[in-house]
């Protein structure tokens, strides 16, 4: 739970000396709620007072990493329980699990598979970015082999086994890549614990309940691994879920240290459209580590995206590249529409011009995440930035003609664009979906 | 469990019950009615609160042939969709819809511009062919709307419709019918809580009761806008349970009109050779687009293809077991 200044300031010396570079005491303690600055630049606090302020500014769900190098997946971290009181910060790991009894060939697909699930969206990738495997044949030989095949996929790996032996041996090969280790339960913890310490490896906890949970983490803590991701389930639709909510909600208002580390749920369900549904149920609600049986594009794709729009800021409107974009098959005589870089503004437009089915193009111009009628009052979009826009080589290159449909709201600024850019300035509809009929009766070809 | 218990919130509010559909004991004709609402906790969070009503699954039914509908969809519903009553009765009884969402889109000026008197023929036909509560939307057309929907609402006097949409400015005609009639009513505000309460204020001023509201914050599909939808629904739920009667109403979602006109949905095998089977990654993406909003709060979901209602029927008994 982060301090507020006026209960730092308690903490302080109150003497203003001036040593942390700050006029007073309670400057200082501003900038420290404010995290612009460090306790460290006091020299004169006590240590009593240290170490309550650095108890109270650990972060209430710890920040974990799994795996190594540019790859690794950091979870953990967060702040609220709903995004739009803040954000939700890191966006949780989905992946696939891998059993260890598949043939050669099998497993070859599947490495396979996993490595081309990657999408494009928004401009964004959006890709499976770690990989469970997943002991099921006791066999510690065909785990450490499916789990040095499944590495080779460069994404960081889950290596699920309460077997200490079976997961030392798979440690053998794939120790390096920090693999996430799941898991320990009130039964194995002491084996497993020693073995994550040695590989320094992050380590999935399991109990048949919370309290048990909580129990358990801090002596595993105690054993020296602090790197934990609490393994809530994830077979049981609703009680996963009010697991999860619980888990959080204790750890952000209750501040019970115990269970404040990212969760980690598996999905093994075989029904394709339920595992699914029970995964995007899972990213929206806190889990760090998605797992699931799915392999499918098409049943993976719709989990990726959830992770993308639950886990895009609020605070900031989500924006696309301005630019020229094409919908349908456009020649140099197709319509252009202009319209502003903020996404939904774009994607309502798109929509319009597509369901319309006549090709277009569409301008965005940079309006710094605007919509149309704000970007217009607050002079994002003027005359001059349309211009810009229409003079640019791409346009020049792609469009035939110089007829520009302004949106609407706007008709106002058509007079001092025209003289502007030398272009005829036709007067679209209102709303996006006017589009289609505009498109459809007053566009009569350039 | 201490600590199960330890992390339930009291809230002070609840989501108002709402009752879709009366039977003959109420002056309809219904065989079953849908009651959504009520929730005194968050969506399943049955450790803290009931959620006496699961959320129902409604279908989409239009008054003339959806021609522009992708294949998988149009392939999934097959030649039934040239006729309502037909349509209708199969997402009742082969697809197990709870209720059926009748869009009269063939009203519109641009469309077929039918008349308000043919617009309720079709309306008497679909309660004809089901005895499940009918949900019945305009063409978004204002102007239009204000002559087509009298006349439908009268013609389902007594059957206590879900009739929609009233916005800020165009509320007063569909009240008074609904009124009337003993209909309750859908308020449309595109994403923004204010407006919603705002409407939700004015519809109850002209003394309609609030225990026949729906409200509609509009709909943003997986991919397009849906993180919208679901923080304005999950920021309305909580002002719901901290007793803000006015915001308390449950809330009605377009999933199917809305997933299905995304890219991800539509595209061909050809034009996205990557992003897998295109007969079912349009189902998916309708699930998934309902799978998450059901999670920011919401009582009725309106799909189109059979097989993501089935799979969203599951997920819904999974949830409310």
């Amino acid at each position: 739970m982060a301090l507020k200044a006026l209960d730092i300031f308690k903490l302080l010396p109150k003497t203003n000396c001036k040593d942390c570079g700050c006029p007073t005491c309670l400057a200082f303690a501003m900038k420290l709620a404010q995290k612009q600055t460090t306790l460290d630049q006091c020299p004169h606090v006590t240590d009593e007072a240290k170490a309550a302020l650095e108890g109270a500014s650990a972060p209430p769900v710890r920040l974990v990493k799994i795996g190594t190098g540019a790859a690794a997946l950091e979870i953990g971290n967060e702040t609220v329980l709903f995004r739009h009181e803040e954000t939700f910060y890191h966006p949780p790991g989905i992946g696939i699990v891998i059993p260890d009894t598949l043939s050669e060939d099998a497993l070859a697909a599947q490495v396979e598979k996993l490595a081309a699930s990657k999408f494009v969206r928004v401009g964004t990738n959006i890709e499976i970015n770690v990989a469970a495997v997943d002991d099921v044949a006791g066999d510690a030989d065909a785990f450490a082999r499916t789990a040095a095949a499944v590495a080779a996929a460069g994404v960081p790996l889950v290596l699920i086994s309460g077997d200490a032996g079976r997961l030392a041996k798979a440690l053998e090969v794939t120790g390096d890549g920090r693999p996430l280790i799941c898991g320990a339960t009130p039964d194995n913890w002491e084996a497993v614990a020693a073995l994550a310490k040695s590989q320094s490896c992050p380590l999935a906890v399991s109990a048949p309940d919370l309290d048990a949970l909580a129990e358990l983490t801090p002596k595993i803590v105690a054993a020296g691994v602090e790197d934990l991701v609490l393994d809530l389930g994830g077979e049981d639709l609703a009680a996963t879920l009010q697991t999860l909510t619980a888990a959080r909600r204790l750890a952000l208002k209750k501040q019970i240290r115990a269970l404040g580390y990212p969760f980690l749920t598996i999905c093994r369900t075989e029904d394709p459209m339920a595992n699914m549904s029970a995964c995007c149920s899972y990213v929206a609600k806190f889990s760090g580590v998605v797992l699931t049986t799915l392999t499918e594009p098409e049943a993976l794709m719709p989990v990726l995206t959830v992770r993308q729009n639950i886990y895009t800021d609020p605070r900031k409107p989500i924006q696309v590249e301005p630019g020229l974009y094409e919908v349908g098959a456009v020649t140099p005589d197709s319509a252009l529409l202009l319209t502003t870089n903020f996404s939904l503004t774009y994607y309502t437009v798109e929509g319009e011009v597509e369901a319309s089915r006549v090709p277009a193009y569409i301008g965005v111009v940079d309006t710094e995440g605007t919509s149309v009628l704000t970007a217009f009052a607050s002079d994002k979009l003027n005359a001059d930035n349309v211009t810009a826009f229409l003079n640019s080589d791409e346009v020049k290159a792609k469009v035939g003609h110089k007829k520009l449909i302004l949106p609407g709201y706007i008709s106002v600024m058509s007079g001092g664009l025209h003289e502007e850019s030398g272009w005829e300035i036709m007067v679209g509809p209102r709303e996006a979906s006017g589009i289609s009929k505009y498109l459809k009766t007053v566009w009569q070809g350039a | 469990m201490k600590l199960m218990e330890a992390a339930v919130e009291k809230w002070s509010g609840a989501i108002q019950e709402v009752t879709i559909g009366a039977g003959a004991d109420e002056g309809g004709t219904r065989t079953s009615t849908v009651r959504i609402g009520g929730a005194g906790a968050l969506p399943f969070m049955d450790f803290e609160g009931v959620t006496p009503n699961p959320p129902v699954v409604a279908m989409e039914v239009w008054d003339c042939e959806p021609t522009d509908w992708p294949a998988a969809l149009r392939a999934a519903l097959g030649d039934r969709v040239k006729d309502p009553a037909k349509w209708a009765r199969a997402c009742v009884e082969e697809f197990g819809a709870d209720a059926i969402c009748l869009k009269l889109a063939n009203t519109h000026p641009d469309e077929g511009n039918t008349s308000p008197q043919e617009a309720a023929d079709v309306v008497k036909a679909v309660l004809a062919a089901t005895g499940v509560p009918l949900i019945i939307w305009g063409s978004e057309n204002d102007e239009k709307d204000n002559q087509v929907m009298p006349v439908c609402s009268q013609a389902a006097a007594g059957e206590r419709c879900l009739l929609g949409a009233v916005t800020e400015d165009n509320y007063k005609t569909l009240v008074a019918a609904c009124q009337a009639d003993g209909h309750a009513l859908i308020g449309l505000s595109p994403i923004d809580i204010n407006i919603a309460k705002q409407v939700n204020i004015l519809v109850s001023e002209m003394g309609f009761p609030l225990d026949r509201m729906v409200m509609y914050q509009t709909t943003g599909s997986l991919g397009y806008g849906i993180e919208y939808t679901y923080s304005i629904q999950e920021r309305g739920r909580l002002a719901a349970l901290g007793a803000d009667k006015m915001m308390a109403l449950p809330v009605i979602c377009m999933v199917g009109q809305e997933a299905w006109r995304a890219k991800e949905a539509k595209a061909t095998t050809e034009e996205q050779p990557t992003w897998g089977n295109a007969d079912t990654r349009g189902v998916y993406w309708e699930l998934a687009t309902a799978a998450t909003l059901l999670q920011a709060g919401s009582d009725i979901m309106v799909m189109r293809h059979p097989d993501a209602v089935r799979a969203l029927k599951d997920v819904v008994g999974n949830l409310t077991k």
